[in-house]
Order: structure tokens, then C-alpha cells, then sequence
């Protein structure tokens, strides 16, 4: 379901927007529109959709407008132009006290800057939210007290910002985010300060509460590890336009334009490559029961390969079988096909990055199968397959 | 040959405008006559109340409670005894009243005047050129137009004093709350504070050392204003002056000064100590 739509927003800083605007629509270069009128066209003319529990990452260069789009998600900064929804209403529509209850129910912010306030404790500043929205007492501090704890900051709450690190004010401002509880959370650079382990639990902490609770989130970041991470989708925007938006693989595999590739280049490929993304799809399987020896070396033959994973009737994987063995058993006149199965072979599940493919990979002489959660076989990866999935997608490893 | 240019009357007409104004506001300065009137007595009396070396070992211990500071406390003591010690402690209270009645009412008019050019840009921009041409007048001016409404008196004095004593109160209130970071309002929008909400739990604390800065200058402006309001019989310490003036008696004029001047200084610690509390 469509929880935030997006449409052709802009947003003109300035004491002429008009002027500008209509530059920016006849095609007119922002870096122009800035000469002749002397207005920063903030974002122009962006247009995408944010789904219900999706986590979609908004990513590109300092000043491309990041801040400035999610700004406008609930008009902190009003549009210049374009239309604005979420749940179907359109924000820009909204009349002051509408708006108002419209903040309160539906978004949780976080700020780039953290934007805590000086002369409240912290418990006071995660209580905020829900303070102006006029919550009891009592639970307003168990939220808020439940919120500092998922952020790691329990027992912190009668000191004041200025008593803690910039990695924990971020994190109380994460936390004064989250005790709202809101369908919605604007995270603008939420973990920009966090240290890399402390970042990593919070990566995590925030897929499972996506998960969980399916809350939509509209992520802002310059580290593109982070955004391969945590978004289902990227957006990369370049002088306030999009120039890109997809699933991490598909930016990471057709990048849009020469800015895209420059911005993955740097990525390390083989933590974002996953098993399923670089295995194959199985040729032939031989049915436990129902296929002999005889079957099975036939199977093999036709497709050139020394091995054959056996499944079940129900589809699960049971094993593998080899050629040798398999004409041994042909030679001795055998029938059943399980006296020569494998049954204790390597499987792999199909998120698995491709980085810890490879020390599974380094001594197994036959294909690794990549299965689903009730076993069944989605496919396979050999050893050949990996690197050059890997060289084509222009790894350095 | 001569010409004379014809001269503008100015002064005739500001005369007759303060005419129309004194008939036409009555209501207004008869309210403000009760106020200031039943204030005046009320803190003049409570202050008269106990004999005086009782009163100031009550102000002593008080400044110590709000300060917690010795020098300030010993000098609390010392220099209310020396005003004692010179017979002046009448017309120190009564000055010290007057003080208190005028920035009570300074800053009950000055603090949401200021608060108001704080948040709307017209208001302010009304209110700015007014508050320039005000500081550039002297103090004494302020004392005519009390006159025609109040006649002379406390309260004339008193309605002087508060004109002359409200622009800091205004001044530092609007300039505290626009010196509240546009991120931290910005941040109060997103969670759907309304404008009030904003004010009281952001604003406001916010700008709260800085609108105390401005109640400290008014309380200052007050006393100056108090001495010079002598001349429409404010009394008080200002009174002595003046008479010590009038009778060339440097010497008591001097004795007068002093306790003035020992006033300023307990009043200003006091003020300061309160506009830095912490939290
Ligand atoms: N309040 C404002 N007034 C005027 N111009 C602004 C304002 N806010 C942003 N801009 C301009 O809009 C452009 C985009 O800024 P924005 O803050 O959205 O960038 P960003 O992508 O968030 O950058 P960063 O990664 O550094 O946070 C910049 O050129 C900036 O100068
Ligand atoms: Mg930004």
C-alpha cells in the first residue's frame, strides 16, 4: 500500500520562487537559476512513493537536498510546488490546526543536527512528543523510559544533552523519535554520529522494528554500506533531482548514470552481493523414490556434471549423490538410490552475502545449494559462478 | 527687509493632544492611579512594618538565601546599617517601593509587549523605531506628560518611571525569544506543539537569562528615574538630593547619593544572581 506519495515537489529558496520555478521547468540548470535570480533551488521536481513498512533510503551529496525533501514530507518546509500525500491526504491541504494533529499522529523526526533541548533533562526531551500531544503522565514516562532503553541509554534520563556525547544526543533524539510510537519516521542522518558497533545495533534495532511493527521509513544517508543495509529502496538525488531510484541491487548492477556508478564504486561488492543474486538456477534434481541409479546417472550425463541433488517428494533437499558412486551402483545391479546419498551437504539460505560464500566455497568440490527456510532447493552456487558474478559487477575484491 | 518664516506649532499641538488625552483616558489613568496608589502603600507599609534593624537582618538573611554568596550578604547588612545610621531609612523605603510598584508594572506591560514583536515580524518592526526614539530622549522629558495626568505626585512619578524603565524589558524579551535556535522551533513544529505549547515549553526557558538581563536594566533605569522624578515629588532619596541641592548641603546630598548607590548595588547582585540560576 502507497503510504507517502511524492509528486513532482519542489522547493525554491529565495524572494522569488515563481521566477525561478518557472526556470527550473523550462529546463534551465539549478546552478543558472541561481545566477539569474539569485534563488537555491532546494529540490527540483522529485517524484517517488514510499510504501507501508518499506525503509527507503534518500542518498547523495552534501547539499543535494536531502534534508530539504524530507522537510517537506510534513512541511516543515512548504513545497514551491507538487503535491504531497500520505495516507491519501494531501499535506500541502491541510489548515494549521489539521496539520498540527496530522504531525502529532502520523511522524516521528529525527534531525540531522539532533535539535535537543538545552534546558530539558533527557528524559524530558524523549517525553516531548508526547507531552504536546497531552499523554498521562505516567505513560508518557514509561514510554519514554522504554524508548532510551532501546536506544541503550537507560539510567541517562535526569542528564542534560550537554552532559552527553554527540553519539548519545543522537541517540536521545532517535529515542524521543521512537517513544511516539508513529506510523512514520523522518531520520535525517539518525546514525551520522554513532560509532561503527554502536551504528551497527542501531542498523539492526531499526529493520527489526521495521519488520515488526511495519513502520515506514524515510532514511536519509551518505554512507552507502548503511543504505545498502537498511533500505528496501534508494533514492539518489543529485542538485535537488532524482537521478536513481531502486532496490540496492539494482543500483548497485545498472547504475543509472556515471554520478550512480562513482557513488558505488566505492562500495565493497561482496557484502551486498547475496547468494541468491549470484546463484544459478538448478538444471535437473533427482526425486528421491522415484529416480534409480540409472535415472540419476542418465540426469547427470545429459547435463555434463559430476553430482545431483536428490529432493523429496514434498521438494525438500535431501542430498546430493555422485557420478562414481552412482555407476557403482548401476554396476552392482542396485536399486536404491539412497544407499549412496549425502545427506550432511553445506546449504546456505539465500540472504547470505557473497563474502561469507567464500571461505564455504574454498574446499567443497561440488556446488553449495541455497535453500529456503523449509529446505527447499532455490538453487546453486559453484565455485567459477561466484567470481565471476563478482567481476562482472565490477568488484574490487 | 525682514521675514519671518511662520513657526510651526508643534508644541501647541502636542498640547492639545495631550488635553484630548487626559479627558478621554481618564478611565485608564484612574485604574492606573488605583494600582500604583494601593501598591505603593501596601509594600511601603509591610516594609515599615517591623522596626528597622529587625527589617534588615530579614533582608540580610533573604539576600544570603538567594545568593548563598558572603560578600554580597555582608554588604546587604552593612550598607542597610549605614543608611539606618544616617536617618535615612524612611526615604530609602520609600524609594525602594516606588522602584518595586514601577518595574512590577514595567515588566507585567513589557515582557508580553515583548514577547509579541518576538514572534511577529510587524509588530516588531512598529515597535523598534519607537523604543529607539524613546532611549535617545532624556530622562527628564519623561516627566511632563505625567504631569497633565496624574498632577504631581507619587503616581505621576511612578507613571514616569514606568515609561521611562519598560524599553530593556522589551527590548531583551523580543530579542531572547528570536535568539531561540530556529532548529529547536523547527523541531517543536515537527511534534505538533501549537503556538502556545512552543512558548511555554521552548521559548520562553529558553530565553528566560536573557529577558532577566532586560528586568535587570528596567530595575536599574527605575531607581535612576525614581531620584530624577523627585523634581514632580516622588520623594524618597530623591527628595533628599534634591533639597541638599536647593540648600547647597553637599554633605547630606552626598549621605543621599551613598544610600542610593547601596541600593543599586544590592538590587543589581540580587537580579543577577537570579538571572543565572541554572535551570
Ligand atoms: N533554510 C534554507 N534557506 C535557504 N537555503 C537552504 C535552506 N535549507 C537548505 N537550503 C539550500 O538547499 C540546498 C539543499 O540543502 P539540504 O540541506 O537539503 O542538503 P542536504 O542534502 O541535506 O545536505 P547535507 O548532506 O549536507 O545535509 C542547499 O543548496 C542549501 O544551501
Ligand atoms: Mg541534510
Amino acid at each position: 500500500m502507497e503510504k507517502i506519495v511524492i509528486k513532482n515537489v519542489v522547493k525554491i529558496f529565495g524572494d522569488h520562487p515563481k521566477k525561478a520555478l518557472d526556470l527550473l521547468l523550462q529546463g534551465e540548470p539549478i546552478s543558472e537559476i541561481l545566477n539569474k535570480t539569485g534563488n537555491v533551488v532546494g529540490v527540483a521536481d522529485v517524484s517517488f512513493t514510499v510504501n507501508e513498512g518499506e525503509i527507503v533510503v534518500v542518498m547523495g551529496l552534501s547539499g543535494s537536498g536531502k534534508s530539504t525533501l524530507v522537510r517537506c514530507i510534513n512541511r516543515l518546509f512548504e513545497p514551491t510546488a507538487g503535491e504531497i500525500y500520505v495516507d491519501g491526504q494531501d499535506v500541502c491541504q491541510l489548515g494549521t490546526k489539521e496539520l498540527r494533529d496530522f504531525r502529532r499522529q502520523k511522524f516521528g523526526m529525527v534531525f540531522q543536527n539532533f535539535a535537543l533541548f538545552p534546558h530539558r533533562s533527557v528524559i524530558n526531551n524523549v517525553e516531548f512528543g508526547l507531552e504536546v500531544q497531552g499523554a498521562d503522565k505516567a505513560e508518557m514516562r514509561q514510554k519514554a523510559e522504554t524508548a532510551l532503553e532501546m536506544v541503550g541509554l537507560k539510567g541517562w534520563g535526569d542528564k542534560y544533552p550537554s552532559e552527553l556525547s554527540g553519539g548519545m544526543q543522537q541517540r536521545v533524539g532517535l529515542a524521543r523519535a521512537l517513544a511516539l510510537d508513529p506510523d512514520i519516521l523522518l531520520m535525517d542522518e539518525a546514525f551520522s554520529a554513532l560509532d561503527p558497533l554502536i551504528r551497527r545495533d542501531m542498523q539492526d534495532e531499526l529493520i527489526n522494528l521495521q519488520q515488526s511493527m511495519q513502520k515506514t521509513i524515510v532514511f536519509i544517508s551518505h554512507d552507502l554500506d548503511e543504505a545498502l543495509k537498511i533500505g528496501d529502496r534508494l533514492v539518489i538525488l543529485k542538485d535537488g533531482a532524482v537521478v536513481q531510484i531502486g532496490t540496492p541491487e539494482e543500483i548497485l548492477t545498472k547504475p543509472a548514470t556515471e554520478y550512480v556508478r562513482k557513488f558505488v564504486e566505492e562500495v565493497d561488492i561482496t557484502k551486498v552481493l547475496t547468494a541468491e543474486s549470484v546463484m544459478k538456477k538448478c538444471q535437473d534434481v533427482a526425486y528421491l523414490g522415484s529416480d534409480g541409479p540409472n535415472a540419476a546417472l542418465r540426469k547427470m550425463k545429459k547435463n555434463a556434471i559430476a553430482s545431483l541433488f536428490v529432493v523429496k517428494k514434498d521438494h525438500s533437499l535431501a542430498g546430493i549423490v555422485f557420478a562414481n558412486e552412482v555407476r557403482d551402483l548401476v554396476d552392482k545391479g542396485e536399486s536404491d538410490l539412497s544407499i549412496v546419498l549425502h545427506t550432511d551437504i553445506q546449504k546456505v539460505s539465500p540472504d547470505t552475502p557473497a563474502s561469507e560464500l567464500f571461505p564455504i566455497m574454498q574446499d567443497m568440490s561440488y556446488p553449495v545449494a541455497v535453500v529456503n527456510e523449509n529446505d527447499r532447493l532455490l538453487g546453486i552456487i559453484v565455485k567459477g559462478l561466484l567470481f565471476t558474478a563478482i567481476a562482472e559487477r565490477g568488484g574490487d575484491t | 527687509m525682514s521675514f519671518e518664516l511662520p513657526r510651526i506649532p508643534l508644541g501647541k499641538g502636542i498640547e492639545a493632544t495631550l488635553d484630548f488625552l487626559v479627558e478621554n483616558l481618564a478611565f485608564a489613568t484612574r485604574a492606573f492611579s488605583t494600582v500604583a496608589d494601593q501598591g505603593l502603600r501596601f509594600i511601603e507599609a509591610t516594609l515599615l512594618a517591623v522596626h528597622p534593624v529587625l527589617m534588615i537582618v530579614i533582608v540580610t538573611a533573604l539576600v544570603f538565601a538567594m545568593t548563598r554568596k558572603r560578600g554580597i550578604t555582608v554588604f546587604t547588612f552593612l550598607g542597610l546599617g549605614l543608611i539606618w545610621n544616617m536617618g535615612l531609612w524612611v526615604a530609602t523605603v520609600s524609594t525602594l517601593s516606588l522602584v518595586v510598584v514601577a518595574t512590577l508594572i514595567a515588566i507585567t506591560i513589557g515582557i508580553p509587549l515583548g514577547i509579541i514583536a518576538g514572534l511577529s515580524e510587524w509588530v516588531y518592526r512598529i515597535v523598534r523605531p519607537i523604543l529607539d526614539f524613546m532611549q535617545t530622549l532624556p530622562a527628564f522629558v519623561y516627566l511632563i506628560p505625567a504631569i497633565p495626568f496624574f498632577g504631581l505626585g507619587r503616581v505621576a512619578a511612578i507613571f514616569a518611571t514606568v515609561v521611562f524603565s519598560m524599553p530593556p524589558a522589551i527590548r531583551f524579551t523580543n530579542l531572547g525569544i528570536r535568539q531561540v535556535p530556529k532548529e529547536l522551533t523547527e523541531c517543536a513544529d515537527a511534534f505538533g506543539a501549537d503556538r502556545w505549547q512552543k512558548l511555554i515549553k521552548i521559548q520562553l526557558p529558553l530565553a528566560k537569562t536573557t529577558i532577566m538581563g532586560g528586568v535587570n536594566q528596567t530595575v536599574m533605569l527605575a531607581l535612576s528615574m525614581v531620584v530624577i522624578a523627585a523634581m514632580i515629588g516622588a520623594g524618597g532619596l530623591g527628595s533628599e538630593v534634591w533639597r541638599a541641592i536647593q540648600r547647597l548641603q553637599s554633605g547630606a546630598g552626598f549621605e543621599a547619593g551613598i544610600g542610593i548607590v547601596i541600593l543599586a548595588i544590592i538590587l543589581d547582585r540580587l537580579l543577577q544572581q537570579l538571572a543565572s540560576k541554572k535551570r
